[in-house]
Parts: structure tokens; sequence; C-alpha cells
């Protein structure tokens, strides 16, 4: 018998096989995607050349809706069916999106979820399927680019994003067709680009004011592990808001007062737009009002007047980031670098008060618009198998507490903000009535105190917990917040083993059979056979997990199972190589759920042994 | 499926259970640990390892929380020697303490009016923290004698820190 090899657990054995991984930055004004290509992460760009994909889509009846550059110059002669910023609407319910007021000029209908939908001239479209539009094109882009399928993706989200709002991005990347590697943070996707850049150890600072968020970050770097220690943010702040304020400043000095019509805003705000953006290199531009009489208003935007017009918006971007310096333990002298991120950055008055603020110049020499894309490429990379040696590790944090509703209207929380993820937190309640059978378990996010205060994420109820007297009932509510900051909540009476879990499905997100038929129309459309589309789906998913158990038992299988558990596994695959073969989807999920089971001990054994290399195979001046 | 079921938080981390620990090695032990069990390196392994390394990773996150706070590492190592730091059973506290504390929140209710609000309440921060400090050297000699009455007055001692450092956290989210 020839002799065995056996390799470090952890390190696959598998000949190296490239994997097509891409960062894709989903922005509220513009997107793009990323790639790893001979060890450099860059931007793909589009035929033309551009690399900012305007995250704009234009609707049209029955045809295929344009995305981008054409979509953009389409939003001032038909508004309604051209829609913008939809990154503001993500995990939005109505009230919230009744409160943007006319930021935002579409009409709006309450979808059954009561997640928003917006009436376009291709029928109804909620926020997430405009995203998942958005990300098709990226995804096409991406896979034209490369030629070949993309086996993964990793998509950056605000710092600030809430539980809703990651669920609603994960969900359109899910109808796009995208295997999600991981939802990345925007600003610790820029500490990656400017971090392995500059081999940079010390506290930094990322200030991320895009299109429509703001996001503060401060991590530490040391060997590779960028550990952000503490976040804070705005999810409705950013250049959009600036527009619209220079937009009304022209249209008061036209001497006008109330808005008119939606092709005049949007056109307003266009002009608006560009304005400021040539004010971050000229000291005044011309602008001009056309009125509804159609007489022309003529005048000049200075520096000066916009640095007023904004103030607001930048004073705006302080307080938070006083607090994240707070929550992280640290004063601005004691920050080694500041990264800027985002295009309103650019602005020559937000890097003015951003260096006042922390003493010192702040780091702009990646593309502020480009930064975060390239991060999340470099992770995509990694994730993707690419780069088995790496010694970059990421550890976010959640950026907003996690609680659940107790008598009175209050919010206990379990899970503070700031808290590292993956995260698990148990706390016990008792029933507040004689012989309660069931308990109603609200979940919420914020930092308020009271309920009402909060965002709502998620009801569910536990039943059939036996009668006993107030008090005697001992229900564990345990929360659990995976790698891309996403919640479930299992709760389970002590005494008489009464379970109920369930992953949050956000109260404006959508409903899994949402999705289902989304996901339907979305294949019917394009006009790919929906059943063979399935199958090759499934196909990947068992080449994936089959390759996966093949480089762990190359690995460890001699050390770890005996002969009887070697024999199930290799049957559980032998199935599965032939459910793979055939035609039935359902049969290889199947096939790769026992595939599962069978190697649940053996995924253990190789754990343990893990850990403890961990703790007894290296003596500590090792890795100090 | 759960991971390492049998281990206590000071064991995952290859320590002995003991109240005094070195928080710069705790530290560098976390980020080992990290290494090898977050769920990023395991982004391409089969499912079921997937599952442990988010669950323990999840426990590592938790443990590295309770150990680098000096309370939270007493009351867990209390809980560990059978003595439950249960705040609703017992509310008796010396009073000494509870009228210090009292004093404390006077204090820091007039700092808030106050013309020098900030730096008055960074002397209370100051002097909350140099409290805690105190009693935190004092535990230190109480676990290390290891006796019944001993843990007792550990017991009471993470009580009366468990109230300033809730005090603390009141002071931090001022602004």
């Amino acid at each position: 018998m020839a002799l065995l090899q056996i390799s470090e657990p952890g390190q696959s054995t598998a000949p190296h096989e490239h994997r097509l991984a891409a960062g894709i930055d989903l922005g509220t004004t513009n997107s793009l995607v990323a790639t790893v290509r001979s060890g450099v992460a860059d931007t793909l760009p589009d035929d033309a050349g551009r690399h900012l994909l305007p995250s704009v889509v234009h609707y049209r009846r029955d045809a295929e809706p344009e995305v981008g550059e054409v979509a953009f110059d389409a939003a001032a002669d038909d508004p309604l069916n051209t829609i913008a910023s939809v990154k503001r609407l993500m995990g939005r319910g109505i009230e919230d999106v009744e409160r943007l007021g006319d930021l935002l000029p579409y009409e709006f209908i309450p979808g059954e979820t009561g997640m928003p939908r917006i009436l376009t001239a291709a029928g109804e479209r909620s926020p997430v399927e405009v995203s998942a539009d958005i990300l098709r094109a990226l995804k096409r882009r991406a896979e034209t680019t490369l030629g070949g399928e993309l086996s993964g993706a990793v998509i950056t989200v605000p710092a600030y994003f809430d539980e809703a709002q990651r669920q609603a991005t994960k969900d359109a990347a899910r109808l796009a067709g995208l295997n999600v590697l991981r939802l990345l943070n925007e600003p610790t996707a820029a500490a990656v680009a400017y971090g392995l850049d500059r081999a940079a150890e010390g506290v930094f600072a990322i200030y991320d004011l895009g299109g429509g968020t703001f996001d503060i970050s401060i991590l530490r770097l040391n060997r590779g592990v960028f550990e952000v220690l503490a976040t804070a943010g705005d999810s409705a702040l950013g250049g959009d808001d600036m527009d619209h304020r220079i937009a009304d400043w022209m249209w008061q000095q036209a001497g006008l007062s109330a808005h008119t019509d939606r092709k005049q805003q949007r056109r307003l705000l266009r002009d608006a737009r560009d304005a400021k953006q040539a004010l971050s290199t000229a000291d005044s531009v011309p602008v001009q009002v056309t009125r509804p009489d159609a007489t022309i208003w003529h005048g000049m935007l200075t520096r000066a007047t916009l640095d007023a017009l904004v103030q607001p918006l930048i004073d705006r971007t302080l307080a938070p980031t006083r607090r994240a310096l707070k929550d992280a333990g640290f004063k601005p002298p004691d920050i080694k670098e500041v990264v800027m991120v985002g295009g309103s950055t650019r602005m020559p008055r937000v890097r003015e008060q951003v260096a006042a603020f922390f003493g010192r110049a702040p780091l702009t020499d990646i593309d502020p618009d480009k930064v975060v894309a390239i991060g999340a490429a470099i992770q995509a990379d990694i994730l993707a198998g690419n780069k088995p040696d790496s010694d970059m590790l990421l550890l976010d944090v959640i950026p907003l507490s996690l609680g659940l509703e107790i008598m009175g209207g209050m919010v206990e929380k379990i899970i503070p903000r700031n808290s590292t993820i993956p995260t698990v937190r148990a706390q016990e309640f008792t029933t507040f009535k004689d012989g309660q059978s069931a308990l109603l378990i609200h979940v919420l996010q914020g930092e308020r105190e009271l309920v009402s205060d909060g965002r709502s994420l998620a009801r569910f109820e536990l039943k059939g917990i036996p009668p006993m007297a107030a008090g005697a009932a001992r229900i564990r509510v345990t929360f659990q917040v995976d790698a891309d900051g996403l919640l479930s909540v299992a709760a389970r009476e002590q005494g008489t083993g009464v379970e109920a879990t369930i992953t949050v499905k956000p109260s404006y997100g959508l409903t899994d059979v949402e999705i289902k038929r989304m996901l339907r129309d979305s294949i019917a459309y394009a006009g790919a056979d929906n059943a063979a589309r399935n199958l090759r789906e499934r196909q990947v998913d068992a080449d994936r997990v089959v390759e996966a158990v093949q480089a762990a038992l190359a690995a460890d299988g001699e050390k770890y199972l005996s002969r009887e558990e070697r024999a199930r596994i290799d049957t559980a695959l032998a199935v599965l190589g032939r459910a793979r073969a055939g035609t039935d989807t359902v049969a290889i999920k199947q096939a790769i759920a026992a595939l599962d089971q069978a190697t649940q001990t053996f995924a253990a054994r190789r754990m343990d042994a893990s850990l403890r290399a961990a703790l007894t195979g290296h003596r500590l001046d090792e890795f100090k | 499926m759960q991971a390492d079921l049998g281990k206590n938080y000071f064991e995952l981390f290859g320590l002995p259970v003991a109240f005094d620990l070195d928080s710069a090695d705790l530290a560098v032990r976390y980020r080992e640990l990290q290494r090898r069990f977050h769920p990023d390196r395991f982004a391409s392994a089969p499912a079921p390892e997937r599952r442990l390394s988010m669950q323990m990773t999840a426990q590592i996150n938790a443990a590295f929380q309770t150990l680098k706070d000096p309370v939270a590492r007493a009351r867990y190592l209390l809980g560990l020697q059978g003595v439950d730091t249960g705040q609703e059973t017992d509310t008796a506290m010396n009073p000494a303490f509870l009228m210090e504390q009292m004093e404390l929140r006077e204090a820091l209710a007039e700092a808030m009016l106050g013309t020098d609000r900030d730096r008055q309440i960074e002397s209370l921060r100051q002097r909350v923290n140099t409290e805690l400090e105190v009693k935190s050297a004092l535990l230190r000699t109480h676990f290390a004698e290891n006796s019944e009455p001993a843990r007792r007055q550990a017991r009471n001692l993470v009580r009366e820190m468990q109230f300033l450092q809730k005090l603390t956290h009141e002071i931090q989210e001022l602004d």
C-alpha cells in the first residue's frame, strides 16, 4: 500500500484551481465590480472604458430594463420610470419612504409585507428587484470580461446598515443569481484596500461619505488582522442630500417657491450635482434655472456658498465620528491615519473639516470611488479559496444593538452594538401570568430604551409552554449573528424543552414566497429554461460540496475516521455522484443533505484537532 | 451540533482557570484562535465545518468579551466555582457603598447642569475608574486566597463593581 500524505488540517490538497470571484460595491449613486487578476485587484470597465455604473434603472414596457449611463440619461425625460438612489429604500417600510418625502420622486404603493413598491412602466418593482437589476448588469460585465461564470461575490454594504437593509441586499444578490460569499462592510473593505497596500499597523479611522450613506469605522490593524473596534454612521446622509440643498438654493435664487413637476426637479438635481462636482476644483461655476414660464435665471455658485450650504450636513457626520471614537476608547490624536472613502470626500470642504477634526491630513491616494470595490475583490479572492496562505482576517462588528421587548414596552438588549461577529448570546426570561402557554418574542434593533423608538425586526411565538405559575417558566432566548451580520433567534423552555427558532426575516423584507416568484419571473423574462437553470445551480452546489469533502478526506480522512465511518462517507459521495449525473434536482439536494449528515462527526473531529493544535502546537512567542 | 461543549472559556483559550491573566497575551491568543476558526477560513469547506466554524467563532468572541473584562471574568469564574452573582435573588448590599453610589449619581446630575460640565464629568469618570481599579486589585487577592469566605467577599466586590461599571457606561453614553 502506498504511503498516504498527511497535510495540516484546514489546508486543501486539491490541485489549485483558480475560481472567478468578484467584489461588488453596490452604491447609492454609482456601483462597481472589481476582481483580482494576476495578483492585482482592480475595477472592471464597460465597453466604453467606464468603471462607474450609475445605480440607475430605467423600466420600459415590454422591454428589458436599461441600467447605468443609458438609464441616467433617461432620468430627466422619464422620471417616473427611472429609478435612482434605490439603495436609500432598501429594507425600508412605506412609512420610512414617506418620511424621505420629495427626496424620491416616484409613485409608491405598499407591498404584501410592508415593503414599498414603485409603479413603473414594466409593472411594480420592489427596491430589492431594482437592486437586483443593477447587480445583474455588474455580474454580466464581470463574466464577459473574465470569460467565465463567477463562483461567488463579496457585496459591500454600509457598516451602519441595519439587519433589514442587509437582508434586503442579500435577497437582491440571490435574485441576480449571485453566490454571496460575504456581505462586507464598506469601510472595512476600504481598509483592506489601503492596509494591504501599505502593510500598516495601528489604529485607523475610515471616513466614508457616499451618495446616500455615511459610515465611520475605527479599526486596529495587527499582522493582517483587521479588527473593527467601533462603527457608527447615518444610513440616510450623503451627496444626494447636498444636491438637494444646492437645488433648493438655486430654486430660491430664481425667485421660485414650491417645486413644480418631477421632470424639472430631476433636471435641477442633475445640474446641482454637476455644479457641486465642478466646485471640487473650480472656485465658482455659472448655474441657471429655467422657470415654469420659460424665462431663465442666470447666476453664480461660489465655493463659499456651497460650503455654507453643506456645512450642516458635514456637521452631522461629526457626531457619529465622535461616538465611534468614544466607543473604541480613543481620542483623535490616537488615530494613525484617516482614510477617505466615497465620492463626497472629494469635496474640499469635507477634507478640510475631517483634517481639522483629526488633526491630520486624510489619505486620499486610492480613488475614493473605487477603493471599496477593490477591497471587496481582495476579500472575494481569499474567500473563493484562491489564496490559501493569506494571513488576512477581517473581524467586523454589528453597528446597532439587538434586543427584545420586555414588559412595559421596554427593550432588553441582548447583543450590544460593536460586538464582534459572529456572536452568540443567550438570556433567560420568564412568564408574566399564571398558566401562560405562549410567549411573543419581539426582536428589535437600535440603541433606545423604548420599543416605540427602535426598529422592529421580527415577531415570533413560542407556543406549548405547559401551565405553570407566573415566573416559573425558564425561557432561554438565544441570539446568533453570523459573519454577514444576519441574525437568527431561538427560544427554548428549559424545563420542557419546547423550542421555537426563526431566522429573522425583517418586517420590511421579502417573504420567501415573494423571492421564489421573483426568481421565476426574472428567469421567464430572460427566456431561460427554469428547470434547466435549477438543475445547473444544484449541480454547481454538488460540485462545490464534493470538492470540499474530498479535500478534507485527502487531508485528514486517514487520521480521524474508522473504516466504517469512511465507508459511510464514501457511500454518500457515490450517491451524490450518481444524482449529480442525473437530472433530478430533488435527488441532488437530498444527496447533498445526506453527505452533510455523514460528514458531521468528521467535521467535529477536525475542528477539535485544530483547536488542540492552536493551543498546544505553538508556543506563544511564535505568534507574538 | 455544538463544538467543544465541555470547554470553559479559560480552557478554550488554553489558560489556567484563574482570575489573574495577562491581557496582551489574551489578545494574542484571541487573534490566533480567530485565524484558525473564523468562517472566512472555511468559506469553501463542507457545510458541517462551516457551521462548526461559525459556532466556534461565536464562542471565541463571547469568551474573549468575558475574559478581557475583570468584572465579567470574575463573575464567570465565580460561576464556575458554584457562586451565583445573580442580582435579582439577593438585593442586600453594603449600606455605605449604596450611600456612596447615591452621592456619585447626585454629583453626576449636578455636573450635567453645571457650567464646567465636561471637566466635571471627566473628573467623575476618573474617580469611578480609580475605584474600579482599586476593587479589581482587591479581587485579585481574594481569588488568590481561594477560600469560601474569600469567595463571598469576591462576590460582594463583583456586585459593587457592576454598579460602578453601569455608571461608567452611563457617563460614556452622555453627549
